[in-house]
This record gives C-alpha cells, structure tokens and sequence, in this order.
C-alpha cells in the first residue's frame, strides 16, 4: 500500500490513538481456572431483566438456563459453571455509581459438568426463524460493548429484507483483543456464525471489516473463509472509532445510516465478530452464551494479554490471575476511549465485558481542564460531524435545548472530541450529563402530559356522567311531564281507558 | 477488602499530549525566522520595540489575572500573551517609539482579551484591536517607516544607539531613511494625480528579499510564508483561512490592475505589501476568532481578503488587513451559525437523509 493510497482511503474523521495493543495481543489464550464462585447479574444487556428461575440451594449444571427473559427484548441467563445456588441478591453492578443490582450467586463443584442439549442438526436446512429462536433461548447479545439482544436484531433484518450482513472485525479501542484474538483462535466459528446469521437474516454475502493493524487476524479469517465466497474479508483503515456501526457501514458500503433511521433500513446489519462466535455456539454445539474471552490491559499488569472466562467470574480474581505489578491507578471496564471507570474490582464480569483494564499512574494521568481556544480539533475529529465545542458552550451556561439544536442526539460518545482538545475539556462529560438531563426532562413532561391527559379525561368523563344524569334526569321528568300531560286532562279517552283497566 | 481506583469520570481515559502551549510555542517557532530576519533588516531599534510590546502584552494579561485574583503564571506560561504581543510587535513600524509598543502592547491583552474573559473569549483578535487602537491614536508616529538598515551594515545604529532611538525618536541624523511603505506611497501619488507609470511602482520585485520599508512581518514576505505553509503542515491551521484570504485580495487586484494598470497596482504587490502574508497565515487563523468549519473559513478568509482590498484601495488607509480581520471578527458566529459542516446521516439543513432502501 502506497503512500498516496493511504492518503486517499484514511478517513477525514476520528482519531489516531496509539493503540496499546500489542504484546497483549500476541500473547496466547490462556484459560481461567473455574472460579470457586460466579456472580451472574440479571440485567447484563439492554432491554428487561431476566427473572431467576432458581431457588437458593439448587444444583444447576453449566448452561442450565437460571433466568429467563422478560419481555420483547431481554435476554435469558445460564449458569457459567456446575454447582449450587447459593445466593440471589444484591451485587454491585459493573457501573460507577457501584450501586448493588440482583444476581445469582453460584458456588461451583469445580466440574464444570456441561448441561446436554440437542445441537440443530442442519441449520442451513431449518427454517431462519428456528436461529434466531436458538440464539435468543442461548442468550446471545451483542458483544461488542452494546449487549442489544442479537435475536431481535435478526428479526428485525429479517424483516426489513437486508440484504448484506457487516461482521464487525474493528475493534479500534486501544488496548483491547478480544476480538482479535476471537479472529485469530477461532476463525471458523467466526464465519460458520456469519454463515449462520446470514441464513437467518436472508442476506446474500458478509463483510468482514478488519482494521488493518491485525494482520494476523486478518490471514486466519481469509483462511477460513476461502470455502465461502459469500463471507468478504475487508481490511479497512485503523482509524477510531472504526468499530462504530455506522463509521463501519460507511466505510465498507459506502452508505449513510439516516440520522432517524436504523442500519437495517439501509439494508444492512452489524454483528460483532465475538457474537458470530457465540452464535456459533448456540446453534452448533448448543451452548448458551456463558463464557466470553477478555482482554487484561494495562501499565499496572504484570502479564497482560487475553483471558477465556467464565461470566460472573470477579474482576480481583481475574486480575489477581495475571498478576500486578501496582497498585492500579485506575481500573476501567472496556477500552480508553469508551470505557466505564469503575470504583473497585469486587465486581463481575458480564456478557459486555471485552476488556479490563489496569491502568498505572501514567497512563491514568489527564490534565487538569483549561479553557476552549476553539482551535476546532473536536470538529475536524468528530466521526458524526457534529460540533462539539458550540454545543459544550451551550451546555456550559444550562442551555441544553441550545446544545439539542446542535444535534445533540447524534453524538455517539466515542471520546474523540475530548481526546483532542488540547486543553483536555471533557467533553464526553459534558455531554453526557445534557442528555441525561434532556432524557430526565422529557420524561417528567411525558409523565406531566400522561398525567394532564388522564386528569382531562376525568374530569371530561365526570362533565360527561354528570351531563349524562342532567339528560337522564330531564329526560325522565320529560317522560313524567309527557306521563302527566296524558294523565291530567281528563279527557274521556282516558277515563275510559282506566275505567277499561280497572 | 476493596479498594478504590480513582474518581467516576467519563470516558475518555486517554488524553492527547496537545496543549494550549504547545500550538502557541509553535507557532510562535513559525514566525521566528521572519522576525530574526526582520531583527537583522532593520536593527536594534526593532528588537527593542519588539522586547517591549511582548514584555507590554504580558504585563497586561497579568495585570488583568492579579485583578480577578487568579495566579498569573500558568496563563502567562500557556503562550498566548506572548503570541498577541509578537504578532503585534511585527505589525507596527520597526523604529516605533517605546510607548507605541507598550500601549498598544497593553492595550492588545487587557482591553483586547481579558475585558472579554480572556483565552477563547475575545471577539476581537487582540492584536489587531491594538494596532488599530494605536494607528487611530497615533497617525504620524504608525506611518513613519524606515528603509531597511541592516545590522552591522555602516550607518547602522548599534545597541545602544538603537535603545536611544526606541526612548528618544529617530535622531535628524537618520530622517533621510524614513519613508512611506510601498502601499502609502502609491496611495499619496494617486491622490496628488500621479498615476502608477509616473511613480514607478510596478515592480514587487525589491518584495522577494524584503529590500524595502514595512513592518518586520510584511518585509520578510516569504518567510512568513514558510512559516504559514509549515504550520499547515504540522496541522496547525488549515489551508481554507489563508488561501481564501489571499484569493480574496489577489482575484480583484488581478481583475482590476488588467483593467486600468495606471490607477490599480498589480497583483504581486498586492499579495507581499503590507500585512497581506502575515494576516493570512497568522492573524486571520486565529482560533479563538475565526469559523470553525471549513466553508465557514473559506468564507471568513474570503472576506477577509476583499475587505483589505476595499480598503487598499478605496478608502484612507493605505493598508487594510487589520480593519479587514476586524470586520470579519465580527461575522465570525454570523458564520459559524450558517456554515456548519453536514452532520451523518442528515443533509445540510440538518433534515435526516431519505432512506434510498
């Protein structure tokens, strides 16, 4: 690839971050030891949490299903190991607020006896309903960070007829290879998944977007895919945030995700390469989704590189496998760019968890903030080409609906704007707090509005009823006046009527 | 036994190594050479007054912090102070008396900058605001340039001939050396009925090595272009503001001189007298007062160029790049509003994209 090559298809957006990638990356799979006790929260993806289905003393077999889903988009939960519940309560949650959330607690047997189940005997043969039955039964979310439910996603691609399956091979976090390491391990699941996806969804190819700092993942997975023509594999710039579903589209399709649209109704669809793996899983070997590689990233760790897992298994424990060299300065759930900063390490990982990372005094360091020069680099690094110091400016002073104006709700929290600035405005933060605001603030006027709503239709119901009884009432006076009207004159007629009835 | 990492802070956990002081620093870097040169050109009395207006802008930024009760020093060490008052420095004539330097030098950071709320506040650039300031208020003293003497060369004054000069005015001895800029000579020749032929000015070619009167930034033409054309190269700047600038003086001077060469000076002259590089390059793109967005720079650069023209060429100064930057200052969130760049998946109005599925 020629210079000039490289100057045409970089694109104008994101940053360059170094990446922090390697050794971690180079260095083998290891396996964690089953842990002695799993935490498994029951709302580790997005939409309702699953409903235990286990009591306190129970023995569940690896895979067993402990909690159900609930509702349209929610996703079941399975045991990570073999043993017996010894707890469903209250854990802290992988959040900074480290507020505790409900789990099963399971203490293992140290067996890791497999619950048997029945794989799909052909599923190229079965109907692409029966897929994305199984994915979702096995509790398959999207495990690229953003844990959506992957069955609704291939009902919804379904659905909408889409036509080309992106398999997201970017991981352009720095620090994190989970993903590169699920490329380069497991190549074969990763396009067997694909294949079955596709199958699922009704699409006619997959393109594998790769960033091209992973060479050696990108060799494994052409490898793996000479059978299949159908599966592309599409090296694409390191660029962050390459990942990002809609950069990804853009980058390997050419086409725009509508600001009010989703993927899907461009005609495609976005699954990460670890969740073709697990649906790999699912489908295949007929194991839920229980265990998941992590990457342990860091200045602070003594041997970094990837971990296969059992969800549940604590973050100290997982840590203390890899070994510090110090005291970590800061610990964050996920990349740099994107991660959640957590408070301690007695927390669990769950389906989401590509990454912790222990970072020391160094790396953790950021500048104390100064003041906007508006030297512009947030705008020339803005991914969605929104412009992040007008609307910081506006969020600063309470103006949120100003902020809203600049298209607020486009920005996708990539980071990129507070990775440049050069006087380290947070920008992220800034935003993030306006949305949750907004989200607030929309939510009270729905709720004043449902409330407003409910009390005109009182007291609409109430004028009605009480309308209702003037009507009835004069009309049963009417109906006495016309009875009387009859009755009072003493007309022969009458008088013969009665003098008749009597 | 738990422990506690840190504060629950947004994302990103990463920082670039940029900062405030390292743009300023280089851009600073970038206009070094033309005022070394500029220093040799026209000797001591320059150094002087360029010592002077730097050590003048920073006096008043922390003058300005002392009064909000703000330490002074980690502003002062950010650059900017310094920045506004070497780019002023270069902007006046060489042989200024001291108290030009220092007014405008003080005039530049606290009533330029930090009566707005300092770094990133200004509406104004506040190196222009002074000029300006300065030239209203002292016409005889802002139109008195000197041809260039260099240093070392016979005749020149040594260093403490030069301090005496700064403090007590050029000596009679020097007043052959005084003259008009290129730009106020054609200017005063057009209005006493002398066209371009007769006053002999259609030549820039005495521009290329800066063998001529003007200020240190507008002599030293070409450096202050490398420094501009290096500083787009470490992406300090862009190209929009400074191209569009340049083509906002260089289409109407081309247009006009091939109409009517005897009243309109050419292009060349146009482009290397007076502040037309230095504001292209290192007044015009300032951040703090320029758009944001590339169109809205092609615009604002645009305008900037036109007006020194106008000014040039039509009004009573004859040299117009600070009221042409401070006119487009003025326009700047005017622009900003209209000329946003195209958010994702919506169309320039900000209208979502029609679904083409």
């Amino acid at each position: 690839m020629g210079f000039l090559d490289r100057f045409l298809n970089t694109p104008s957006w994101g940053v360059h971050p170094e990446d922090h990638k390697r050794p971690a990356a180079d260095v083998p799979l290891r396996l964690f030891p089953s842990p002695g006790r799993v935490f498994m929260p029951l709302h580790q993806h997005v939409g309702g949490a699953a409903r235990p289905i286990v009591l306190v003393g129970q023995k569940v077999l690896k895979g067993q299903l402990i909690a159900e889903a609930q509702g349209n988009i929610s996703a079941p939960i399975h045991a990570p190991v073999s043993g017996t519940v010894s707890a469903v309560g209250d854990v802290t949650a992988p959040h900074p607020s480290g507020l505790p959330f409900k789990a099963i607690t399971i203490d293992s047997d140290g067996a890791d006896r497999w619950l048997e189940a029945e794989p799909l005997a052909d599923p190229f043969a079965a109907a692409p309903e029966e897929i994305a039955r199984r994915a979702a039964l096995a509790g398959v979310v999207g495990l690229g960070g953003a844990t959506f439910p992957s069955a609704v996603k291939f009902a919804l691609g379904k659905r909408l007829k889409v036509s080309t399956l992106i398999v997201n091979g970017g991981e352009c976090e720095p620090y994190l290879s989970s993903d590169d390491r699920v490329m380069r391990d497991f190549p074969d699941m990763v396009v067997d998944g694909a294949r079955l996806i596709m199958h699922s969804i009704g699409a006619s190819e997959a393109l594998v977007g790769i960033e091209d700092n992973k060479p050696e993942a990108i060799a494994a997975m052409r490898q793996a895919a000479v059978p299949y023509p159908e599966v592309k594999i599409r090296p694409v710039p390191a660029r962050y945030p390459m990942g990002s579903d809609k950069q990804l589209i853009q980058t390997l399709t050419g086409k725009e995700v509508p600001s009010d649209a989703r993927a899907a109704e461009v005609g495609v669809l976005v699954h990460n390469v670890s969740t073709c793996a697990a649906v790999h899983k699912a489908i295949r070997l007929a194991q839920p989704l229980v265990e998941r590689i992590v990457t342990l990233n860091g200045g602070a760790i003594a041997t970094p590189g990837n971990v296969y897992a059992p969800l549940g298994t604590m973050i100290s424990e997982l840590l203390a496998f890899v070994g510090l060299k110090e005291a970590p300065s800061r610990l964050i759930l996920g990349g740099p760019m994107m991660g959640t900063p957590l408070l301690h390490d007695r927390i669990p990982i769950v389906k989401g968890a590509s990454g912790i990372l222990a970072f020391n005094a160094a790396e953790a360091f950021v500048p104390d903030a100064g003041p906007c020069i508006r030297c512009g680099s947030c705008t020339k690094a803005c991914p969605m080409g929104l412009l992040p110091l007008e609307m910081a400016a506006r969020i600063r002073v309470g103006d949120l609906e100003g902020a809203e104006a600049y298209a607020l709700g486009d920005c996708i929290s990539c980071g990129c704007c507070a990775y440049v600035c050069p006087s380290h405005i947070p920008l992220v933060q800034y935003f993030s707090h306006a949305k949750g605001e907004l989200t607030a603030a929309e939510r009270t006027k729905l709720r004043t509005d449902a409330t407003k709503r409910l009390a005109e239709a009182k007291s609409a119901r109430i004028e009605r009823e009480n309308r209702e009884k003037a009507e009835a009432a004069a009309k049963r006076k009417a109906e006495r006046e016309a009875a009387k009207a009859t009755a009072a004159p003493p007309s022969p007629v009458v008088e013969k009527t009665e003098g008749a009835s009597a | 036994m738990s422990q506690t990492y840190g504060n629950p802070v947004a994302a990103p956990h990463t920082t670039t190594t940029n900062s405030p002081a390292r743009i300023m620093s280089l851009v600073m870097l970038a206009l070094a050479p033309a005022t070394l040169y500029g220093f040799w050109l026209y000797g001591w009395p320059a150094v002087y007054l360029w010592l002077i207006t730097v050590g003048a802008a920073m006096l008043g930024e922390a003058f300005s912090l002392r009064l909000q009760n703000r330490p002074a020093r980690p502003v002062l060490l950010d650059g900017s102070a310094a920045l506004t008052g070497w780019l002023l420095a270069v902007s006046l004539p060489p042989w200024a008396p001291w108290w030009i330097g220092v007014f405008a030098g003080l005039f530049a950071t606290m009533l330029g900058k930090q009566a707005f709320g300092g770094l990133g506040q200004n509406l104004f650039n506040p190196a222009m605001v002074a000029r300006v300031a300065v030239l209203i208020s002292f016409p005889v003293q802002m139109t008195a340039w000197v041809a260039p003497l260099p240093m070392f060369s016979l005749g020149a004054p040594g260093p403490l001939e030069g301090l005496l000069i700064m403090l007590r005015g050029v000596p009679p001895a020097f007043d052959a050396v005084t003259s008009a800029t290129m730009l106020g000579y054609a200017k005063t020749e057009l209005s006493r009925g002398i066209d371009l032929f007769e006053s002999g000015l259609h030549a820039p070619a005495l521009s290329f090595i800066g063998n001529r009167p003007g200020s240190l930034g507008e002599t030293a033409a070409w450096l202050i272009a490398a420094g501009g054309v290096a500083m787009i190269g470490l992406r300090l700047i862009t190209w929009h503001i400074p191209l569009a600038m340049l083509a906002g003086i260089a289409i109407p001077a081309a247009i006009l001189h091939a109409v009517d060469p005897a009243r309109y000076l050419d292009m060349g002259t146009h482009l290397l007298s007076g502040g037309a590089l230095l504001g292209a390059f290192f007044i015009a793109t300032d951040y703090v007062t320029s758009p944001n967005a590339p169109r809205g720079q092609l615009i604002f650069g645009f305008g900037c160029g036109v007006f020194t023209y106008i000014i040039r060429t039509w009004a009573g100064y004859p040299e117009g790049v600070a009221f042409a930057v401070l006119l487009m200052n003025s326009m700047t969130p005017i622009i900003d509003t209209y000329f946003k760049p195209r958010i994702y998946g919506r169309d320039r109005k900000g209208k979502p994209l029609q679904t083409t599925n």
